[in-house]
């Protein structure tokens, strides 16, 4: 077979040459464990940046009428004291870019599926090990011209993470939307054109460098997510892609795709006739709503993989789990327009989207009741891993409840641009990926770097992280529900919402408890990196091929041959065997439920 | 003790009711959900924890009963509830024969809104109470939202399309009327206010002050004023095409193509008529781009559709929708 052919030649390639100066090994490395690395640390300085930019969005909405004089450091923001209010625009939009694209993008599908998908798969490297580098070293300077917004003329994109149209093609709408919208563009081009990169080396990859014996049908559900993570963005990106470039035009190059004829805007004739600002929203939801599941998918594979390991048990309805996560990368494609009911499509339209949108929740019901079915008569073993892909279960199932709502065309008039629907999708959305990273980052931490997390501060951050999680976004259902509207710089204006600040005062505590408990997990990253306990081979027991290399795996990750696969990675507590857990190696028969059909 | 936290906002629209009707159901619904697969996932937690590393789980590896019944129950659920969704959806869409029509223009950061008997208003609505109120927006510069949370409606002001949006009123109070769009640095500070009256208060209110001109009047004032007269004659002796009956009518286009005469293709029509040229003309219109304002195109648009026939027949404008 094919297979077998590339292995022999990679194994090759690979083996003979590992590089051996610093630079080569660990700055323009090709290999796909350093390069995973890379895109992990840089997307957990990513997060740290937006992560303080939603703390200064909080600290606004608790106490508008309190001045910070000790803020006055940041020039563009505060003027006495006091935030100016395009600096609050900058703030929501540059936290939404930064943490949907920069760091839940990056962090499970360039990170952990750089790190996973070889070892995973039975390969000694990706398939295209210059284009993995090349995609990093572009990713790279895409969140630098992203952050370089912020000190730019008068500052960072301020349209939103949507960016609509006109406000972001007009250059004189708001403060941010001079150079620092035209900036979002260029660092949204790189970032797009190295996810690409790694969307075309994830396909092939899994396509075609499967060790012998592993079927698609034996593949652990993180390289199912993975995959498909990999299709729905080769598939769905160009559409921002062609969107952004054409708003560019419409803003340096005097097009007018976007900015429809007899726009005054304050006070100045607009010289554009002829565009739709309608047009955006359809090409930007098109990439949205895939784009949610991008983030979402990796979680879900994780909390699979990871609760069998720690259930001890096999998981429940494989076949289920594996159509669901196609179902739900399916109808991914069909339901945009449920971001767009109140935009005036026709009715007709909205229904054919709320349909789709309906569907979606019977593969997630379907996922968490088999997530449930898998826990049930198992024998659980609470580790941090596992306590991650609890929490993922469980922000999984609040925030998809709320998604019935809004999937609902007439109560969605109604919550639409409220914070109901920041309730949603942080719980959903963010948290869930979130979760399902922090999850990964513990069990696969001996792949990384060789050694064990802290256990103990595991735990700790967790149970810190999910409580405060809780705390800062399940209120926003309730002050969404009052009315209170997401992208305002002062709720208080508004005489009704006056007596909702109490309300959103506990979820800025919160939200701060939330932002200080990632201290803990950055010194568990850290010190466990260089000095945590030295990790075994296999350290939890797991039945996955991962397991079979070295912690952490060498150059070309097996030292001898790439070993052949017999079984699926989920024979735990297998009757007849001797220990609880098969690995996917083991050609004893026994075993297998998914191989054998 | 709830007073101050409200559930829900104020209930004072016919809408409104269906709305809290589903949104009551939805709320058991989930909560049910969320109450059983909680409990479920925290007894699971504690009863099938590992006490020693001796205890073997169950075999067990799925059942196609099972699943099959997760995946039909949720899916006759949603079944109902995206019935129950889409009725009340249509009827939002859907406005009464006999609304009152109010056209609306969002511009940062105020609301411009006129009835059709001329009346206008800025960031504030008078209306009747127990009768349906239609409402045209548009927007001149950036896109903008008409929220009213009291009457679950809300709208998008799209710059270069209009949106049709109704609501009725149950009963007289002030309520509040928000920008949900963010639409920039001041778009928090987009608020204005819905005043529904006694139908007897609203006559009086709205006879108060001298005549106001009619939007119709005004865009017959205005054809005249922009030349438009010179080409568009009733006869159709003009340069330019006869604009009677026009509104609501497919047109033929150069090039072989139709056109439905909707609002949005009107406007085009008068700030580029190049886009579209109707079959059988010269593209000899002039561009009024930069010299209508959008109410301007508010008022020649009712005066257009007021050409029903021949002898205008005023105050009919957009009835036929
Ligand atoms: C110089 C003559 C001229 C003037 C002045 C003029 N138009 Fe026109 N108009 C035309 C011609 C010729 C056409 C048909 C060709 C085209 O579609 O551009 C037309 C088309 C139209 C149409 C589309 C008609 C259809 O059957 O689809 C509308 C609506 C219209 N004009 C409105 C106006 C209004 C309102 C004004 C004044 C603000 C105006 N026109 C001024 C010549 C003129
Ligand atoms: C650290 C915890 C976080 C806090 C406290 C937080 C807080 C907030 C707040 C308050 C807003 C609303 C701003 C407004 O409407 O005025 C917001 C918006 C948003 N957040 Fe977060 N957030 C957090 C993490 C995340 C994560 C992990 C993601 C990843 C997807 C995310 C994605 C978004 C997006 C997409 C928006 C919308 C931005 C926009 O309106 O354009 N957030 N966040
Ligand atoms: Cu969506
Ligand atoms: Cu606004």
């Amino acid at each position: 077979m094919a297979h077998a052919e590339t292995h022999a030649a990679e194994a090759h390639g690979h083996a003979d040459h590992a590089p051996q100066s610093f630079i080569w090994k660990y700055v323009f490395s090709k290999d796909h464990k350093v390069i995973g690395i890379q895109y992990y640390v840089t997307a957990m300085f990513m997060a740290l940046i937006a992560g303080l930019l939603a703390m200064t969005i909080r600290l606004q909405l608790a106490w508008p009428e309190k001045t910070f004089p000790s803020l006055n450091f940041l020039t563009k923001g505060y003027t006495d004291g006091v935030m100016n209010p395009e600096f609050y625009a900058m703030l929501f939009t540059m936290h939404g870019t930064i943490m949907v694209f920069f760091v839940l993008s990056t962090a499970p599908v360039s990170g952990f599926g750089n790190m996973l998908i070889p070892l995973q798969v039975g390969a000694r490297d990706m398939a295209f090990p210059f284009l993995n580098g090349l995609s990093f070293w572009t990713f790279l300077p895409g969140c630098i011209v992203i952050l370089s917004s912020f000190f730019v003329g008068a500052g960072a994109a301020a349209g939103g993470w949507t960016s609509y149209p006109p406000l972001s093609a007009l250059r004189s709408a708001v403060p941010g939307s001079e150079m620092g919208q035209t900036l979002w563009i260029i660092g949204m081009v790189f970032f797009i054109a190295s996810f690409t990169m790694g969307g075309l080396n994830f396909v092939t990859t899994i396509l075609n460098m499967r060790t012998k014996g592993l079927s698609m049908m034996r593949m652990p559900m993180t390289l199912w997510a993975m995959f498909l993570v990999a299709v729905l963005g080769l598939l769905s990106f160009p559409a921002l892609t062609a969107a952004s470039l054409m708003l560019l035009f419409d803003r340096h190059f005097g097009t007018s795709f976007f900015i429809p004829s007899g726009l005054v805007l304050s006070g100045q004739v607009v010289n554009h006739q002829g565009g739709s600002p309608l047009l955006w929203q359809h090409l930007f939801w098109f990439l949205g709503h895939p784009e949610v599941y991008i983030l979402m998918l990796p979680a879900l594979g994780f909390t699979s993989d990871i609760m069998v390991a720690f259930c001890r048990k096999p998981i429940f309805g494989y076949k289920a789990m594996v159509g669901a996560m196609l179902a739900i990368s399916g109808l991914s494609f069909v339901v945009w327009g449920h971001h767009m009911f109140v935009s005036g499509m026709s009715p007709y339209l909205g229904m054919a989207f709320a349909v789709g949108t309906m569907l979606i929740a019977v593969p997630s019901a379907v996922k968490t009741f088999n997530w449930l079915a898998t826990l049930w008569r198992s024998r659980i073993i609470f580790k941090t891993p596992m306590l991650w892909a609890m929490g993922v279960v469980s922000l999984f199932i609040s925030g998809g409840l709320s998604g019935i709502w809004l999937g609902q065309t007439a109560l969605d008039i109604h919550f639409h641009d409220t914070y109901f629907v920041v309730a949603h999708f942080h719980l959903i959305m963010a948290g869930a990926a979130l979760f399902g990273v922090f999850g990964a980052t513990a069990f696969w931490f001996p792949k990384m770097f060789g050694r064990m997390m802290n256990d103990t501060l595991g735990k700790i951050h967790f149970w810190f992280t999910f409580l405060a999680y809780y705390c800062t976004f399940f209120p926003m259902h309730y002050i969404g529900l009052a009315g209170h509207m997401r992208r305002i710089y002062d709720p208080y204006q508004y005489e009704f919402l006056k007596n909702l600040q109490p309300i959103n005062q506990f979820i800025t505590i919160s939200a701060f408890i939330l932002g200080a408990s990632q201290i803990l997990f950055f010194i568990n990253y850290f010190w466990s990196a260089f000095r945590g306990e030295k990790a075994t081979d296999n350290p939890w027991n797991a039945a996955g091929l991962e397991w079979t290399t070295p912690s952490p795996p060498g150059h070309g990750n097996w030292p001898g041959e790439i070993p052949e696969v017999h079984r699926w990675p989920f024979d735990y507590s297998v009757p007849g065997a001797e220990k609880d857990f098969v690995l996917q190696t083991d050609p004893a028969p026994i075993g297998d439920k998914a191989g054998s059909h | 003790m709830f007073s101050g936290f409200p559930l829900f906002p104020e209930q004072a629209s016919t809408l409104a009711l269906g709305v809290d009707g589903l949104y009551f159901f939805l709320v058991l619904v989930t909560a049910f959900f969320f109450v059983a697969i909680s409990a479920a996932l925290l007894f699971f937690s504690v009863k099938y924890r590992r006490r020693s590393p001796h205890e073997w789980p169950a075999e067990i590896h799925g059942s196609l009963m099972l699943e099959l019944a997760w995946s039909i129950v949720p899916f006759l659920i949603c079944v109902v509830i995206f019935a129950w969704g889409a009725i009340l959806f249509f009827s939002m869409n859907r406005p009464p024969d006999n609304a009152i029509e109010v056209s609306v223009v969002g511009k940062r950061w105020m609301w411009k809104l006129q009835h059709m008997t001329g009346q206008r208003e800025i960031n504030e609505l008078h209306i009747p109470v127990g009768r349906a109120v239609k409402l045209t927006l548009t927007s001149e510069d950036v896109i903008h939202s008409f929220f009213v949370p009291a009457f679950r409606v809300k709208k998008d002001a799209v710059p270069g399309r209009y949106n049709v949006m109704w609501f009725q009123a149950t009963k007289p109070g002030r309520y509040h009327l928000f920008c949900a769009e963010y639409c920039g640095t001041q778009h928090s500070r987009m608020i204005g206010e819905i005043i529904a009256m006694e139908p007897a208060d609203f006559q009086t209110w709205i006879q108060g002050g001298p005549a106001p001109e009619s939007p119709v009047a005004a865009g017959q004032k205005l054809f005249a004023e922009l030349n438009c007269i010179t080409c568009h004659r009733a006869d159709s002796q003009g340069r330019g095409p006869v604009l009677d009956g026009l509104a609501g009518s497919t047109v033929k286009l150069l090039g072989g193509g139709t056109a439905v005469a909707d609002d949005t293709y009107l406007r085009e029509s008068i700030l580029v008529p190049a886009a579209k040229i109707v079959d059988g003309y010269q593209p000899i219109m002039p561009t009024y781009q930069g010299q209508v304002s959008e109410e301007g195109v508010l008022h020649l648009l009712a005066y257009i559709q007021s050409l029903k026939g021949q002898a205008g027949a005023a105050g009919a404008a957009g009835g036929n929708k």
